[in-house]
Order: C-alpha cells, then structure tokens, then sequence
C-alpha cells in the first residue's frame, strides 16, 4: 500500500511535467494536442543520442553520480534534449498547427495533432527500432526503507522527484513573479486583449511550446530512467496526461501539476483493488470521475 | 479469374463495411462537428455485442444467447449507442476538446477490457463460436459471400439514404446550425447539447452497425480489431473523401482502404525479410502524412461538403 503511494508519487512527478506543458498549450491554442506525449518521447531518444555523444567524446562524463544510475553525460543530455525537444515543438507548429490554425478550424487541429503523433511515433521505432531501451544496463538496487512493510525506494526516484519539485518551483516563481509570467497568462485568458496592451503574441506561443517541449523533455527522460525507453512511450502516456490536465482543469498549470500527482497516485493505488492488466483503464476512469464530480476540474473554470 | 473476383468481392464487403462507419463520423464531424476519438470503440461495441448476442454457447465466457442474426446486430448497435450515450451526457455540455479526449480514452478501456476480461469477451483470444447467418442454405463457400457482399451494399445505401435525408431535413439544417454558430441556436430556443447527444449517438450506432457486420463476415471479433488503427482509417477515409459530403464519406472509404491493402501488399512483397516487422510503422506513417497533409493543402477534401446557403431562391411550387 505505501509502496503504491510513493511509486504513485514518482510516476505522478513525470505526470506533472508532462501535464504542465500539454495545459499550457490547450489553455493558449485552445486543442487538445494529442502529440503532446510524443514530445516525451522525443526527449527520451534526443537524451540517449546525446549520452552517447558525450560519453564518446568527453570520457570523463561517463561516471555516475553518486548513488544514482544516471552518468554526468545524462546530465547534460539532459539539458541539450530539452533544447531540442522545445526546438521540434516549435518547429511542428511552423509546419504544421500554425497553418492549420490560420485556417480557422479548431478541431482541425486536435485531428492534425493525431496525424502528427502517428508519424513522430513510428519514424522513432523506424529511426530507433521497436525494442526497449535502457539509458544504464547496470542494475541499480532500490534501498529497502522498511521491511514490514517492506517499503524500497531507487536512489534514482528520489532525483526524479527532487528535481520535479525543483522545477516546479521555479515554474512558479516564473509565473508569477516575472513580467513575462504575466504576459504568458494574459495571452492565455484573453489574446486580443493582451496584443493591445503590446504583447507579442507570436512570440509567447513560441515560448509556450519551447517551456512545453522542454518539461516534456524532462519527462520523458525521467521516464526512462525509472522504467525504460520505447516508441510506445508517447502512446502509452497521452491518456493518463490527458487525465492530469482534465483533473486539474483545462488551462490550470497549478491544477496540472496537482493533477498528475492526483493521476500518478490513484492510478497506483487502483492497483491494490484491479489486476494490473487493467492499468490502462485507470486513467479514463479518473476522467469519468472528475466529469462525474466536478466537470472543470480543481482549478478549472467554465469556458466554451 | 475466380480468383480476383472473389478478392473483388472480399475487398468490396470490407470497403463497404468501413464507408458504413466512415458515413457514421461524417453525421459526427461532417454534420455536427463533434470529435470522436474512439471509433474503434462503437465499430467493437457493435461487433462484441452481435457475436455475443448471436453466438452458440461457449464454456469460457459470456454468450450463448443464440437469439436471431437480425435481433443480435440490433443489440450491438444499441450497445455502441448506450455507450456513445454515457460519454455524451457526461462530456458534451463541455468545452469541445473533452470530448476528444473522453472518446480516445474510451477507446482505449474497450481493447482494454475486452483482452482482459476473459469471463466476457475470451480476452485476447477473442470471441468465437458464432454462426453465420444462413449459413446452411448457403454453405461457406463464394455464394456465401456474395450474397454478403449483397446485404453489405443494401445497408450501405440504405444508411447513406438515412443520412442523406436527414441532413436535409430541418434536424439537419440544425445540426449545421449548430456546428456553424451555437449562441445564435440556441437564441432561436434549440438545445445545443441534447442535438449534439441525439447526432453522437445515432453516429455511434452507426458505428455499431459497421461493427456487428464486421464481426458477421468473420464470425470472429478479438482486440486485435479495435486497436486504435482503425479510428485512424476512418478519419483519413473521412478526410479525404470530404467531411460534410455523404457521397465523399463513401469515396473516401473506398479509396483509403484500396491504399490501404496496396501499401500493405507491396511492403509484404518487396520489403526484404528482416524489414517485415517495420511495415506496420510505415503503414501508419503514410496515413498520419494523408491526415496531415489533407487538413494542410485540401481540408475541404476531395469531394466539399456542398453548402446550401438559402433555400428561398428556388421558385416557390
């Protein structure tokens, strides 16, 4: 029981993350990207290329950090496969949602963003190939907390979801502390209104989708690292996302970052009641729930 | 020569089976505007909900009902419209989006529940032991599927009839009404929601009924069959032929499916051996580049939706 509430929480942190940016998106563009996932797993394969990278290049970063299974190299791949992972992000807007978009129909683009989902999907297992991947092949033991109940945590669980916190914080110091936080939610409740008060509107949706690709990116590395890498990872993740961003409300970060931690937990906690054959289903049952209960959500409001 | 005709009449029945579904999205999307992500989900409702109404009785799950073919696709279709109906009630009053997403999550619980509960569907395994119908007048062999095939075209037309006439009546002039301006609908005293729930529903029944018709040629249905591929066929079928257009509903399904089993046929013939397991990646990139590139440089499609603006200038009779 315990042992399902902090898995929860972990898979809650990437959740979180990966529902951060998806909100921020469906609350400025008003469609349901369903592409987002894919994002993830565009971050997860962009990290693994780097690793390598720069394992080969600088042999140095090839030491883990302490307890952890995660290389130096992994570090700072990290960070390269935000950047590029926030690059492609922006770059399917050019060439594909902005388009759509300047052609007026809304929907239109939850319709193109499956399109885009399926063809990131399979160029990934066609680039990568359909096997699992692994960022480290060494096995890293969990450290037993407790045994009565017996309660383990991997070393590497505890960086995820520090890192989680960390980030969330300064996404939250961004938001509302800083002019651009401002200009990034007055574009979100009202664009005309803010490209009056001279806002350039362009330009924050370019930083919406670069802050979205990079918490992806984030993600979905976190993702790997805790369970493992495949071109599923998109396909495996979108609805329980999906159910993070539909419990904390369409457009609410602050109801997303809860959200996925809502998800994450329930979904594991469900595990001691349904057989796990059924995981895929928590999800959606969370969303009939949360329809059922309260239809926008925590921090959701009401908008057509 | 018997050959290709029978592969003709296999690949009609097929087409004909998905520009059925095809032509229930078309009443969703095409007409109302509603974003059904979970096809898949109504087509399996109605195809588990005929073998397991029609079929003989099976020791490892649910069914037996034997009841008559006629009784048992009408109760597959009444199962894909009870489930269209939950996921309308709850999700159609909202922003649009939900609804997408409620859908796809459908989708995905259906394949879900049905390769896990084995006690209902025969989980992975899928649903066997049902009988065609007629079967003993007709035999197994081409008559048989001919005379399918036959049955097939009939409910084909009879449901583009269905739909041609209903959007031309004033439900479906409401339907548009709706899909193209809703305050100004509902200003006249229309109930946006409950119209979207009557269109979603009978799409989704529809749906059910290209399902139980699927299952009815094979006598077989497994999870395989609802995967989420399949909502993504009926999409580009629905894209490509022009949503809004009945007529492009069914041209569209004809040609995405004859695309569709060329890809396949040629990637199995010429991809060489250790490439095989890719097919399918290529396969579903093709249909998400036709899904992206219509909506880029045709989102109208191949046949437009004809918009009647007015009727007042036709000569009162």
């Amino acid at each position: 029981m315990i042992q399902h509430l902090i898995d929860g929480i972990l898979i809650g942190a990437i959740l979180s993350l990966g529902a951060t940016g998806l909100t921020m998106v469906m609350h400025m563009l008003r469609f349901a990207n369903f592409s987002h996932a894919e994002l993830l797993s565009i971050g997860a394969y962009s990290a693994l290329v780097f690793e390598q990278l720069f394992k080969a290049v600088l042999p140095f970063t090839a030491g883990t950090i302490g307890p952890l299974s995660m290389t130096w190299a992994l570090a700072v791949a990290m960070i390269a496969s935000m950047a590029v992972t926030g690059a492609s992000a922006v770059l399917f807007d050019k060439l594909i949602f902005k388009r759509v978009r300047e052609k007026g129909e809304e929907l239109s683009m939850v319709f193109a963003s499956f399109g885009l989902a399926l063809i990131i999907r399979n160029v990934i297992g066609l680039v990568f190939g359909l096997q699992t991947q692994l960022f480290s092949k060494d096995i890293i033991f969990a450290t037993v907390l407790s045994r009565d109940p017996l309660i383990m945590v991997k070393p590497d669980q505890i960086a995820v979801l520090a890192i989680t916190l960390l980030i969330i914080f300064a996404l939250h110091l961004i938001l509302s502390r800083t002019t651009y936080g401002y200009a990034l939610r007055a574009v979100a409740e009202n664009p005309s209104l803010a490209q009056v008060n001279g806002i350039n509107l362009q330009r924050m949706i370019v930083t919406v989708w670069l802050i979205g690709g990079g918490l992806a990116a984030l993600a979905g590395v976190f993702y790997g690292l805790t369970n493992q890498i495949s071109p599923v990872i998109g396909r495996d993740l979108v609805l329980p996302v999906f159910a993070a961003t539909i419990v904390g409300g369409l457009g609410s970060i602050y109801g997303a970052l809860l959200g996925g931690f809502i998800v994450g937990i329930a979904a594991n906690l469900a595990l001691t009641v349904l057989p796990s054959g059924y995981s895929p289903s928590v999800p959606f049952l969370i969303i009939l729930a949360v329809l059922l209960v309260r239809p926008h959500g925590l921090f959701g409001e009401e908008r057509q | 020569m018997t050959g290709i005709i029978s592969y003709l009449v296999f690949f009609t029945t097929m087409a004909s089976i998905l520009a059925i579904a095809t032509l229930g999205l078309n009443l969703q999307w095409g007409n109302t505007g509603l974003f059904n992500g979970g096809v898949a989900a109504f087509f399996g409702a109605g195809a588990y909900g005929t073998l397991l109404l029609g079929g003989t009785s099976q020791e490892d799950h649910l069914g037996g009902f034997e009841l008559p073919y006629v009784v048992a696709l009408a109760g597959g279709m009444a199962a894909a419209g009870i489930l269209a109906w939950v996921v309308g009630v709850l999700t159609l009053r909202m922003r649009r989006d939900y609804l997408a997403i409620s859908t796809f999550g459908m989708a995905i619980v259906f394949e879900n529940v049905m390769r896990n509960a084995e006690w209902l569907s025969g989980g992975a395994k899928g649903l066997r032991g049902f009988e065609r119908p007629l079967r003993d007048a007709l035999g197994d062999g081409f008559a048989y599927n001919a005379a399918f095939l036959a049955v097939v075209l009939v409910l084909l037309f009879a449901t583009y009839r269905f739909l041609q006439v209903l959007v031309r009546s004033p439900f479906g002039r409401l339907l548009r009404a709706i899909r193209e301006d809703e305050t100004a609908a509902r200003s006249l005293g229309k109930s946006p929601a409950r119209v979207r729930l009557t269109a979603f529903v009978t799409g989704s029944v529809i749906m059910g009924l290209a399902g139980g018709l699927y299952a009815t040629f094979y006598a077989f249905v497994s999870p395989q069959d609802v995967l989420p591929t399949l909502t993504f066929q009926i999409w580009a079928m629905l894209i490509v032929g022009g949503a809004g257009n009945n007529r492009g509903a069914v041209f569209g399904a004809f040609l995405i499916w004859a695309a569709w089993t060329a890809s396949g046929w040629l990637l199995s013939r010429f991809a060489p051996v250790d490439a095989q397991i890719y097919t399918g990646s290529i396969q579903y990139v093709l249909i998400g580049l036709v899904i992206v590139g219509m909506l880029l440089w045709r989102p109208q499609g191949l046949l437009p939706e004809r918009l009647v603006i007015s009727q007042s200038g036709q000569a009162p009779s």
